[in-house]
């Protein structure tokens, strides 16, 4: 395999034990902070007796919901999570006191000894249940358990129906998925002498989690400074509660006055985030003899679990995406979001995405395969073309549609049109206990927000006397390397070798809130700001340099670490460049904020530019199942993304790595169960996740159609990588076996098959 | 008096912390933090350090049934000198294998204890050697080049592994 070499600039301080992450933090005379839980699904009248929990020696205070200055629930769309309970749990998940001590030994035992009491309610714990009239109705405002109603209106596909030759209706479900980033949430907060408490967390998102602080401690943004420090993995997973987790370390900072840790166990991380929502879905879909998808209708239904969370947002994607990469004519589809006593459900990489597609394309090759037609030309027929419509009415004449490039790369390097006619289709050739399948999928994947909300992003460069440079970004490190892009991408624009620049470590007091570090959009946005910020530095330093340069502002050039006149007569080191500027009291500085490209949405329709670019995505796998057990085996995988434009080729590999192990995760092995809405699935003995003898060898093909709504061309990868290879797997499933699975996890059982 | 040796020193444990584990000693005591706690079930590996030359789950291990050992930890990798790299850190990092970098000390653990015993193995024995170890981020790829690029490096340059 080609080996390409990997930028990352805190490479250095992960692999030698050095990076800290916030549990590697420690300060004089910290506090160690513990949550307590009910043992309710759902209950009211919530008592809790802290008597004998604070006569454990070394306990300082026990805090609940009566000692929050501010507001004791907060969220990003509706303010509905509680941060700490108040009266009711409405989720097994909730969490009702905090234990503070002065070692987190005597916090354990203190917690164990808090008394909570209430009187049970029934939990409803199933969406069809929620939805009955005459169901009680879970969130605090609103009459209903439909917390979202989406909809898509384009064309009649009824209409269509009558006229079609193939109609395959039929019900796809989705399982709960745990995020599963390695490091459990924590945070550390230290009341600083100014009155602003510092925040050290392991959070994905810097502005949401000072939103979170400041509305818990009734104070203002300005009160709040949250530091970008390593963190273990978020996928999504790491916001509204583990913003909680920082808000509720500050509470014991701000009102003890002293340093304050809260760091998670791994029973409480999965007992208490936010998952990925699983999914009912239903659709019906009318094919031509050729093959041609007359019309969609499509009803679908998310489980929200007790709070909202970002659930009209996951849900108003798979409503943009509820047809997959395909031109439908006619769609009319309703998605909802449903509320039940779960622990809620929120973002995870794919938000709403992955659901989606693990109908739509199982349902392409269900109809080829009635039709007699190849999937290749099933898709090949639909696939959405250049200059094409979206069933959102969007047309798409502003970036390369690549579509077909990247299934044709795929299906080329794995050699799929040979492995499809040998596949075993229920019978293995010989005595053999393996049946071998192959199968793909595609997709498109809006990038960033898109209509989902506002969005921008800001950088600052801040050149140094001696020549080095400073940079800073909106977007959030968690561990994807996006701070080593925004380097990459600066030393391009300024023609500066890497080691001239820092990047800045962040701080919510010194950048601009830029949203949150999700949608795939570190990369688009946080790229283009630093495009837009270097442009600026570079024209203000040509400004005050031409005279040294002999040439004009415009003639002045940045390339190989110099700053160049319009010969090559007359040049300078950025190192007496930027003294000569300081000399002239001129500050180089500069600070640039990117705006999205326009979108539009109109809600009651379902129609608009849902998003102003796509990734365009295809992914293989090669399965065996065994006749015996009927465990399936994951054998290759050859995935192949246009994202434009790739800064930073072996991490990019490594997100599509990523993401195709953790999709393989869904397909397979994951699943968080409960019993009576109490999660079972706690650590990893119960939550199994991909093991390094579980991961197939994995082909990443890096398309570049450079994407002019991208200041740099590059797009993004996190997301893409994992919404497709679940639909890839189950469809060489079915090529090996004969039978077709809807349902997630994936199992075959072995008396089913011949 | 009891003792350890962690990164070739050693430290006298007095009798109040025997039931506490090696990671919280080596977290809290030492402030040896580039060990991690990721689970405290001995099921993600994320602790991982070698103890007289294996790799064990250090959350899994009491101090009283650590004493007597040499300990390695990440940190007593690097040479203590020049703060070179160890090749099978240098490959982690060249072989683009880090991204959150959680799992990373214990996965560079765990291939160190996987090199002590088999200095030259194929990819399916580093599979096997490290299932122990779970990591979210990479899909594994890039750690099973990372560990391959380090058994040649280490060959090839002759360098013995300290036990």
């Amino acid at each position: 395999m080609e080996r390409v070499k990997a930028f990352r600039n805190d490479a250095y301080a992960k692999v030698t034990g050095q990076a800290k992450y916030a549990d590697d933090f420690s300060f004089p005379g910290m506090l160690h902070m513990v949550p307590v839980y009910s043992d309710f699904t759902a209950a009211e009248q919530i008592t809790v007796d802290t008597e004998k929990a604070l006569k454990v020696p070394g306990c300082i205070r026990i805090f609940t919901a009566e000692d929050v200055p501010g507001s004791w629930k907060f969220g990003q769309i509706s303010q509905d999570y509680p941060i700490l309970i108040r009266d009711t749990v409405k989720s097994w998940g909730d969490a009702a006191a905090l234990v503070t001590a002065e070692s987190r030994e005597a916090a354990l035992k203190a917690a164990e000894l808090v008394e909570i009491k209430g009187k049970p309610v029934k939990p409803i714990l199933s969406i069809d249940e929620a939805v009955d009239p005459f169901s009680r109705i879970i969130p605090d405002e609103g009459d209903s358990n439909t917390v979202v109603h989406h909809r898509l209106r384009h064309g009649d596909p009824e209409q269509a129906f009558t006229e079609s030759e193939l109609i395959i209706e039929d019900d796809f479900e989705t399982q709960t998925i745990e995020q599963a980033y390695m490091e459990p949430e924590s945070a550390v907060c230290v009341p600083r002498h100014d009155g602003v408490i510092e925040i050290y967390g392991s959070m994905q998102h810097p502005f949401s989690t000072r939103r979170f602080t400041a509305a818990f401690l009734g104070e203002p943004l300005s009160n709040i400074e949250v530091y970008t420090i390593a963190v273990g993995g978020g996928f999504g997973g790491k916001d509204d509660n583990a913003a909680a987790v920082c808000a509720r370390a500050a509470l014991g900072a701000r009102l003890l006055n002293r340093p304050v840790k809260l760091t998670y166990k791994r029973e409480w991380s999965i007992r208490e985030s936010y998952k990925r929502h699983p999914y009912k879905l239903h659709y019906k879909v009318g094919f031509s003899s050729e093959g041609k998808i007359e019309g969609v209708k499509a009803s679908i239904y998310a489980d929200s679990g007790a709070y909202l969370s970002v659930t009209p947002w996951v849900t108003w994607r798979s409503t943009a995406q509820c047809c997959g990469a395909y031109a439908v004519e006619k769609a009319h589809a309703d998605i909802y979001g449903v509320a039940t006593n779960h622990v809620f459900n929120g973002a995870m990489r794919g938000f709403g995405s992955p659901q989606v597609n693990f109908a739509i394309e199982q349902i392409i090759d269900m109809a080829a395969y009635k039709l007699g037609i190849h999937p290749l030309g099933m898709r090949r027929m639909n696939l959405i073309k250049q200059n094409g419509e979206t069933v959102t009415g969007q047309v798409m004449d502003k970036h390369t549609v690549s579509i077909e490039e990247v299934m044709d790369k795929v299906v080329h390097e794995i050699g799929f049109r040979k492995k499809f006619e040998a596949c075993s289709r229920g019978k293995a050739a010989d005595d053999s206990d393996e049946l071998y399948g192959i199968g793909l999928a595609v997709s498109y994947r809006g990038s960033s927000l898109g209509a989902e909300g506002m969005d921008f992003c800001s950088a600052i460069i801040n050149g140094q006397y001696d020549g080095s440079l400073l940079l800073e970004t909106g977007i959030h490190e968690n561990g994807q390397g996006s701070e080593s892009v925004m380097m990459l991408v600066l030393a391009e624009e300024l023609g500066v070798k890497l080691e001239r620049i820092r990047y800045r470590r962040s701080s919510t007091s010194n950048i601009p809130d830029s949203g949150t570090t999700v949608a795939t959009r570190g990369t688009i946005m946080g790229g283009s700001s630093v495009v837009l910020a270097a442009e600026k530095f570079k024209a203000h330093l040509s400004k005050h340099l031409a005279d040294r340069l002999r040439c004009k502002p415009e003639e002045v050039n940045f390339h190989d670490d110099k700053i160049w006149g319009l010969t090559y007569d007359y040049s300078l080191t950025w190192e007496d460049a930027m003294k000569e500027l300081y000399l002239q009291r001129i500050t180089p500085y500069a600070f640039g904020t990117y705006q999205a490209p326009d979108v539009s949405w109109d809600d009651t329709t379902g129609q608009g530019d849902a998003y102003f670019t796509y990734v365009y995505s295809c992914q293989a796998a090669e399965v065996s199942v065994s006749r015996k057990t009927g465990k399936i085996r994951v054998l290759n995988v050859v995935a192949a993304h246009d994202i434009g434009k790739a800064i930073n080729k072996a991490m990019v590999l490594g997100q599509m790595y990523g993401g195709i192990t953790q999709g393989m995760g869904m397909a397979l092995m994951e699943e968080v169960t409960d019993d009576e809405g109490k999660i079972s699935s706690l650590n990893f003995d119960s939550y199994k996740i991909p093991r390094s003898t579980d991961a197939p060898e994995i082909t990443g093909i890096i398309v570049e159609n450079s994407d002019p709504q991208s200041l740099t061309g590059a797009k993004g990868i996190g997301e893409p990588s994992l919404e497709i290879i679940a639909p890839a797997i189950a469809n060489a499933v079915f090529n090996a076996t004969g039978i077709r699975c809807k349902k997630m996890p994936l199992r075959i059982n072995p008396k089913e098959l011949s | 008096m009891n003792t350890i040796t962690v990164n070739e020193k050693e430290y006298s444990i007095p009798d109040n912390l025997l039931e506490i584990s090696l990671l919280t000693y080596l977290r809290e005591h030492l402030h040896l933090t580039g060990t991690k706690n990721g689970c405290e079930k001995g099921l993600c590996g994320s602790c991982t350090v070698i103890a007289d030359g294996s790799a064990v789950r250090s959350c899994k291990i009491p101090l009283n049934r650590a004493l007597g050992k040499r300990i390695i930890t990440i940190e007593g990798l690097q040479d203590p000198r020049t703060k070179t790299l160890h090749p099978i850190q240098q490959s982690f990092v060249d072989a683009g294998a880090i991204q959150c970098g959680f799992c990373t000390p214990g996965m560079v653990m765990s291939s160190y204890g996987l090199l002590l015993k088999n200095p030259e193995p194929s990819r399916e024995q580093i599979k096997k050697a490290l299932k122990g170890n779970l990591c979210r981020c990479t899909g594994y790829q890039q750690i099973f080049d990372a560990v391959e690029l380090a058994a040649s490096r280490i060959s090839d340059s002759g360098m013995i592994l300290k036990k």
